[in-house]
């Protein structure tokens, strides 16, 4: 593994802020999902977001591209802030990648056109050149040979490697990740795992939700414990699971790392 | 139990042991079925034979030549009186289903596409509205539907003396909806061969703008220009050839009106009936469509920053539709079916003409019924054929 993807204890990043939470809260209804979560990601920084199910891990994801909206506190992503104006929606999902644990592929367009769909309409790109960057990455996530295939030919873990390539080329600053291998069969785990190590070598800034802790150990400059729609714990990998400091955080632990 | 092997140790009789092979089985029950249907089809044709000469009659479509000797009161499209033969009078039947079959088929799909997608509407009213509405109409049978719009129509519209008179060239009466005929003049063909030109440019300028965009990525407002450049042209056209186009308004004869274009209430009430009763199938139909796309579609295609408009365009109506054109068929073939229920009314479609008057009128319940069935089953295998051919164009590719 190359020098980037092997973090130190202090961060080494430059100081650029790529995303400032400041008392963020969010309800469904009756229930409180997110409370006065404060979080910064600086540039190039790998965060891994790990917890029991239902504690708002990824709803506190989804807040940061507007899948989900926050009704409190603020958001501000590369310098613009999360409002209701559609301007600065569009900014910030130009800019925020995101890859669903579904998946999420166009089941009615090739795996290519899956890729191109969002260059043409969205970037306004010839078809050609669309077609070309689109090739580009689905080489990155290596399976240019199932351009033509439609997602209902492709097993689970080429589906959410298109899926990866699809968000890598609108060229966002930051990728996110919801559970990504947690619908994949185990044998299919590893090859979107090797891709999103890859990834964490070229540079990118990265906040991943998922329970592989051989994952976090080895990418992550930072490891953040939730539970209850709050940010219990963070720390540097190695300190996170050597020395958890809360007991809901060593709880968790012995249970996920049982088997 | 005796384990059963390829050959020799089996102990039962060969005709347990044939029906024990499922292949022998499957030839077997074949043989049987087509047995029974044609045994059914000769027992029929036995029975038609018979009866039919023991009554003195014979088989014979020679009838269809004779005059008819009955009026039609509403043939838009072809001459008829009632020196015309039974054969015409088939043909006015026909051509009526056809008429009120596909404008129903256009109003009910608009209908039903437009109260499908406010029954998703998040706003409590409009939801609310269209879902009463729905219940009430798709619940009360089809034919109370049509009487109760023809006595609608006919009893609560006035008398044609005292029609309601729009711009004193549309009148609705009870009589029904009479609006100018356009009548060409000389100079004509100039504006059609206009409008002619002009949708053969737009159909280039759209395979040109799609073109553009594949090599350049710009995209033009296509609708819009298109729709403009024919609308322009046309009125240029119109306006240069000197207006070649004059209007015979309908007018007041005695107790009804004459001239123009004369919509009958029989067709009005059937129409509409018809429609808004098969809307409401189809908005639910598109409802469970749109509904059935997973909103994981629409959360991906906002995150790599489409907007709800393209999202709709590109992601969600092409799954959608393959979802609702399947049911979207035998709907169609409901309403075709259906509007034979014109004959409660006095709408003269197939039913009404050669399966009723002409029937009665000659005694031919065989011929007559036969080409009414065969009108219906044309009808149904040309939707039926047009709807598969289409869904199998939108069908997903799975493996």
């Amino acid at each position: 593994m190359s020098d980037v993807a092997s973090p130190g204890s202090k961060p080494g990043f430059s100081s650029d802020v790529m995303i400032q939470m400041t008392g963020v809260h969010k309800w469904f209804g009756e229930f409180h999902v997110l409370k006065d979560i404060n979080l910064t990601v600086h540039k190039g920084e790998r965060i891994v977001i790990c917890g029991p199910s239902g504690s708002g891990k990824s709803t506190l994801i989804r807040c940061i591209n507007r899948l989900e909206e926050h009704q409190k506190g603020r958001i501000v992503v590369d310098g613009t802030e999360l409002t209701s104006d559609l301007k600065h929606i569009d900014t910030i999902r130009r800019e925020v990648g995101i890859v669903f644990q579904q998946f999420n592929l166009f089941p009615h367009l090739t795996a290519l056109e899956n890729l191109s769909l969002a260059l043409i309409w969205v970037r306004k790109m010839p078809k050609a050149k669309a077609e070309e960057i689109a090739m580009n990455y689905l080489d990155r996530v290596h399976i240019p040979e199932q351009a033509q295939k439609y997602p209902g030919q492709l097993s689970g873990g080429q589906q959410q490697r298109v899926a990866i390539a699809r968000s890598l080329c609108m060229n966002p600053k930051i990728m996110m990740f919801d559970e990504p291998t947690s619908a994949l069969d185990p044998e299919m785990i590893k090859e979107v795992l090797d891709v999103m190590v890859e990834l964490a070598e070229s540079g990118m800034t990265m906040i991943v939700v998922t329970h592989e802790m051989g994952f976090a150990t080895a990418v992550a400059n930072r490891v953040i414990f939730m539970d209850f729609g709050e940010i219990i714990e963070q720390n540097d990998p190695h300190n996170f699971f050597e020395n958890p400091k809360s007991d809901r955080t060593k709880l968790f632990l012995s249970q996920i790392l049982h088997h | 139990m005796a384990v059963v092997t390829g050959t020799g140790s089996d102990t039962r009789n060969p005709i347990a042991r044939l029906w024990g092979n499922k292949k022998a089985r499957s030839v077997i029950v074949q043989i049987v079925t087509m047995a029974v249907v044609f045994g059914v089809l000769a027992l029929l044709y036995r029975n038609v034979v018979v009866n039919l000469a023991a009554i003195g009659k014979e088989f014979s479509f020679d009838f269809l030549n004779a005059p008819s000797a009955y009026d039609i009161t509403f043939s838009p499209f072809i001459e008829y009186n009632s020196r015309s033969t039974h054969l015409r009078a088939a043909a006015v039947g026909i051509l009526n289903t056809l008429l009120v079959a596909s404008c129903g088929i256009v109003l009910a799909t608009v209908m039903g596409f437009i109260m499908g997608v406010l029954r998703l509407s998040k706003n409590w009213l409009v939801n609310r509205t269209v879902y009463c509405f729905l219940e009430f109409t798709r619940n009360v049978p089809v034919l109370l539907h049509i009487l109760f719009i023809h006595g609608l129509v006919v009893t609560q519209l006035p008398v044609p003396k005292q029609a309601m008179n729009f711009a004193d060239s549309f009148f609705l009466t009870n009589r029904g909806f009479f609006f100018p005929a356009p009548v060409p003049e000389a100079g004509f063909w100039i504006v059609a061969t206009v409008f002619a030109i002009s949708v053969v440019f737009v159909i280039a300028f759209g395979r040109w703008a799609k073109k553009v965009q594949d090599e350049t990525g710009r995209t033009y407002p296509v609708f819009w220009i298109s729709t403009g450049a024919i609308v322009a042209a046309t009125a240029v056209a119109f306006l240069a050839a000197g207006m070649p186009l004059s209007w015979e308004a309908p007018a007041l004869k005695g107790f009804n009106f004459k001239g123009g274009v004369a919509i009958k209430p029989e067709f009005i009430a059937l129409w509409l009936a018809l429609s808004y009763y098969t809307s409401c199938f189809i908005a639910e139909i598109v409802r469970a469509g749109i509904l059935a796309v997973s909103y994981g579609q629409t959360e991906a295609a906002y995150a790599v920053g489409l907007r709800p408009n393209r999202t709709l365009q590109l992601i969600i109506i092409p799954q959608a539709l393959r979802v609702i054109v399947p049911p979207l068929a035998s709907q169609y073939l409901n309403l075709t079916k259906n509007s034979s229920l014109a004959i409660a009314i006095g709408y003269m479609d197939v039913v009404a003409t050669i399966g009723g008057i002409s029937l009665m009128q000659t005694g031919k319940e065989m011929e007559t019924m036969m080409i009414v069935m065969l009108t219906y089953l044309v009808f149904s295998l040309i939707i039926a054929g047009f709807m598969n051919w289409y869904n199998k164009k939108m069908a997903l590719v799975e493996r």
